[in-house]
This record gives structure tokens, C-alpha cells and sequence, in this order.
């Protein structure tokens, strides 16, 4: 491989080819060999992206009211994850106190809580929304307590000793070393807070999201469920992407 | 993230950390006491814990609590087993050539950042409602970390080492035993724990989601059938043992530290 190929550009280009040669794979695989109760091949999923995805306003709706509920738990998240992560993240008193508990929380395997969640707030979007945030708050807690932590204090000590104030601290030091260290968080917990809203939504069947998949599987109608599939893993690297921009943006200095 | 922060920065003082769980813990419980007896908490929401204790018992004399715990267990081992393996070939095959590292570590950390719940239903499709869809769904979530972190420590190994040790003669076995295994350990090491945690919770999901058999399944059936004490009582357990296993894991870290 010349050094020439292996530039920035080519790497890019070649990554495409890449998964295009995979596509492809899998499109003649799926022609010649697949079942077709089982598996589609690629052009079929986009066949069927039009009419039964972008065509069907019930699954138009369901789709939109998964947007919906993810941004609504990630917000919640960010919001209340930050705030809880000053509050423990402020002294040490309180990050002794409170921090074991967090982390025990953490622990726990959270799909299990999700029939607990459904008994309690019932099948519609709150229990979804609910889910979704007591995945996301997490990171964003841990986050933003590592960040207030993580300042090196050489850094702290030269801008003392430099006569900077309180105030000029907190905006020229601590604040721009939390946000890079909050992206991180941040990142994850819009995985997490998606991963919690899509379980919550295939754990309901009888509307939504579950109730597509579960109609197009057991109809064994692949072409649909793949493109349902593709559209919300679609939605999902767009959604990261986005994070990614604004973490660019913030954190430009670095 | 979650293993990276849950160590050192946290875990300083870990019998104080200890202390102030258990300490929660019993909270919780006074807190549980007083709302079934003192407020009108709806008994379907909240069981008093007499009853949720009474029905983990029955769960264990029955024998109901091992049948499920087995079904899980056997599927958690199988998966982690796949995803080890063969996330440990796939990061030491793609750490060979550094132009496989640069084309290929995109695409699988960009596959982690989407949930593999997404698709699901396709595992459902391809392995059918038992167990063998919530194995090949865990060994494939379990599989990305393992061979992430495999890729990142096989690719960091100082070359003058693998230099040195060929000029002193090693012969390729010899290499990969002395020294790409002990040098990629730690790095491959944490990855197989955020693995081990990823597997569990992949399973777990997934027999709640759909499933014939396991613990997440038997949450799933008790939550169905309102009976709200025998699901608090999986709880429970649950909460247990992943308590425990956290608890193994960090002295497991702290142990593989020390020396």
C-alpha cells in the first residue's frame, strides 16, 4: 500500500469502497442464497423504504414519536445530570457522600427495571421517556463530576499565582476543562438515553415502533423491517454526528 | 466510560465507599417499611417487604430462582465466550498493519456509538424466540468493546520490545506469548470488563424483550401477571448478585494491580 493511498483522502475513499464491497456481498448473497421470508437484500430495503416507511404515515408517526420521546429523555438528562453532577461534584464532603451511591445505582443492569417502569407509568411515551433518562442521566452525572474534578492543579496554581480571581477561574479554567470533559459524557448518554427509548419501545408491542417490528417479523416481511431498521440507525449516527459538531465547536481551544 | 471512571478516581477509599452503599441500602429499606405501612402506597405499585421476602424464599425453595438463573448464566458464558474470542482474533488480525488499524477502528467504534438494540428484531427473525438470539445479540454487543480495546493495546505495544526480543532470537510463538500477550493485558483486560457487564445487560434485555425462558423473561411473566411481589423479588436478586459481581471485579482489578 503506498504511502500516497494511505493519505487522509485515500483513507476516507477507501473506507467506502469498503462497505460498499460488503453491501454488495450481502446483496448478492441475499438474492441468490437468502430466504426470502428471511432476509432482504439492500436495493429491496430501499424498494421498500418509499412506500412502507416514508408512505406509511403510521409508521411516520411512530418513527416521529421516537424523536420525540429521545430528545425530550436527553434533555432531561443534561439537565438534571449536570445539575445533580455540580451538586455532588462541589465538595468533597458531598462526592464521598454521595458518589458510592450513584456508582451503586449505575451498577445495576437497568433492562431488568424496564417492567417495573411500564407498571408504574403505564405503555405510553412518559415510561419511554422515563427509561430513556435513567440511562443518559448516568454519563452526564459521572461526567460532569470528573470534570469538576479533573483541573490539573498546576494549571490552578499558575493562574492563582498569576492573580487570577475567583471568577476569572472558574471562566477561563475549570469551565472550559469541564466542557470538553462533559462531551465525552455526553456522547455516551445520547447512546445510552437511545438505547433506553428503543428497549422501552420494543418492549411495548401493542404501539409504535415494537408493534412495526413485531408485525413485519411474524408476517416475515424482512424488506420493511430492515428499512424501519435502517431509518432509525440513520437517525442514530445523525444524532451522534451532531453531539460530535457541537463538541467540535465548544471545544475548538483544544 | 463507565469502567474508565468507576476506578481510580473514584474508588480511593473503598470500605468507605462500602459503608456509605450499605448505608443507602438500609435507608432504602426503612424508606420501603414506612411507605407500605404508615402512607397508602396502591399494593399493586409497592408490596410490603414481608410479602417480597416471602416470595424470594419460595423462588429459592421451589428452585425456580436456579432454573432461570441457570438458562441465563449458560447463555451470558456462551456469548462472553464467542465475543472474547473472537473480539481478541479481530483486534490482533486488524493491529498487524497500521493502514487496517486507520480503515477499520472507524467503522467499529462508529457500529458501538449505534445500539445493537436497534436490531433486535432481526435477531428475533434469524434464531427464533429462545435462547440462541439473546446469545448471538450478547456475543455480538460484547464483542465491540473486546475488540476495540484489543485493537488499541495490540497497536500500542512498543516496537523496540517486539524488536529486541527478535534480535535475542524469540521465534514467533515465543513472541506472542512473552510478550505481545503480557504487554497488550491491561488494555485488553479492561475491555473484556466493560465486555462482561455490556453481555450481562445485553442478555438480560433481551430475554425481557422476548424471550421463553432465563431471568429477564421470568421479570417479564411476573410483571404480566401482576403478581408485583414475585417481581420485586427478581429484583432483588438481580440487584444482588450485580453488586456482587461488581464487588469481584474491582478486587479482581485491584489485584491484577498490585503486583
Amino acid at each position: 500500500m503506498s504511502a500516497a493511498l494511505a493519505s487522509r483522502f485515500g483513507i476516507r475513499v477507501q473506507r467506502m469502497v469498503l462497505l460498499l464491497a460488503l453491501f454488495l456481498l450481502w446483496e448478492i448473497t441475499a438474492r441468490l442464497f437468502g430466504d426470502p421470508g428471511m432476509i432482504a437484500a439492500p436495493s429491496q430495503v430501499l424498494g421498500a423504504l418509499g412506500p412502507r416507511i416514508f408512505g406509511d404515515p403510521r409508521v411516520l408517526s411512530a418513527i416521529g414519536l421516537t424523536l420525540f420521546e429521545l430528545t425530550v429523555a436527553f434533555i432531561c438528562s443534561v439537565v438534571f445530570g449536570v445539575v445533580i453532577g455540580l451538586a455532588i461534584g462541589s465538595s468533597s464532603i458531598s462526592r464521598r457522600g454521595l458518589m458510592p451511591i450513584v456508582l451503586l445505582l449505575y451498577a445495576i443492569p437497568q433492562a431488568i427495571l424496564l417492567p417495573l417502569f411500564v407498571l408504574t407509568l403505564g405503555i405510553g411515551p412518559l415510561c419511554k421517556i422515563a427509561f430513556g433518562f435513567s440511562h443518559g442521566v448516568f454519563p452526564v452525572i459521572l461526567s460532569t463530576v470528573a470534570g469538576l474534578r479533573g483541573a490539573s492543579p498546576l494549571l490552578l496554581s499558575g493562574a492563582r499565582s498569576m492573580g487570577a480571581g475567583r471568577l476569572q477561574i472558574v471562566r477561563h479554567l475549570l469551565f472550559p476543562h469541564m466542557v470538553s470533559v462533559l462531551f465525552a459524557g455526553l456522547r455516551l448518554a445520547m447512546t445510552l438515553t437511545l438505547l433506553g427509548v428503543l428497549l422501552a419501545e420494543l418492549f411495548v408491542s401493542t404501539t409504535g415502533i415494537g408493534y412495526f417490528s413485531q408485525v413485519f417479523a411474524q408476517t416475515f416481511d424482512p424488506a420493511p423491517l430492515f428499512a424501519l431498521i435502517a431509518t432509525l440507525a440513520a437517525m442514530a449516527v445523525a444524532l451522534n454526528e451532531t453531539v460530535r459538531t457541537i463538541e467540535r465547536r465548544f471545544t475548538r481551544w483544544k | 466510560m463507565s469502567a474508565r471512571d468507576r476506578t481510580p478516581m473514584f474508588e480511593s477509599k473503598s470500605a468507605a465507599m462500602r459503608a456509605v452503599q450499605v448505608g443507602f441500602l438500609g435507608l432504602l429499606l426503612g424508606l420501603w417499611f414506612i411507605a407500605t405501612s404508615v402512607t397508602q402506597v396502591h399494593r399493586l405499585l409497592l408490596p410490603d417487604p414481608p410479602q417480597v421476602w416471602h416470595e424470594m424464599q419460595r423462588l429459592v425453595v421451589t428452585g425456580e430462582l436456579w432454573r432461570a438463573a441457570r438458562v441465563t448464566l449458560l447463555t451470558v458464558g456462551q456469548a462472553y465466550g464467542i465475543a472474547v474470542a473472537s473480539g481478541l482474533l479481530i483486534g490482533f488480525c486488524v493491529s498487524r498493519s497500521r493502514h487496517a488499524v486507520r480503515l477499520l477502528e472507524p467503522v467499529l467504534s462508529g457500529f458501538f456509538a449505534i445500539p445493537l438494540t436497534l436490531f433486535f428484531p432481526l435477531f428475533i427473525l434469524f434464531f427464533g424466540i429462545g435462547t440462541a438470539s439473546k446469545l448471538a445479540y450478547g456475543a455480538l454487543y460484547a464483542l465491540l468493546p473486546v475488540a476495540l480495546a484489543s485493537i488499541a493495546a495490540f497497536a500500542r505495544i512498543d516496537p523496540l520490545l517486539i524488536r529486541a526480543a527478535a534480535a535475542m532470537g524469540a521465534r514467533p510463538a515465543a513472541l506472542l506469548h512473552r510478550v505481545y500477550l503480557p504487554a497488550a493485558l491491561p488494555g485488553v483486560l479492561s475491555g473484556m470488563r466493560i465486555a462482561l457487564v455490556i453481555c450481562i445487560a445485553a442478555v438480560l434485555g433481551g430475554e425481557t424483550l422476548v424471550s421463553t425462558a432465563g431471568v429477564g423473561y421470568a421479570i417479564k411473566v411476573a410483571e404480566e401477571l401482576m403478581e408485583v411481589a414475585r417481581m420485586y423479588a427478581w429484583l432483588i436478586f438481580v440487584v444482588l448478585a450485580s453488586f456482587a459481581l461488581n464487588m469481584l471485579l474491582s478486587m479482581a482489578e485491584r489485584w491484577s494491580v498490585e503486583p
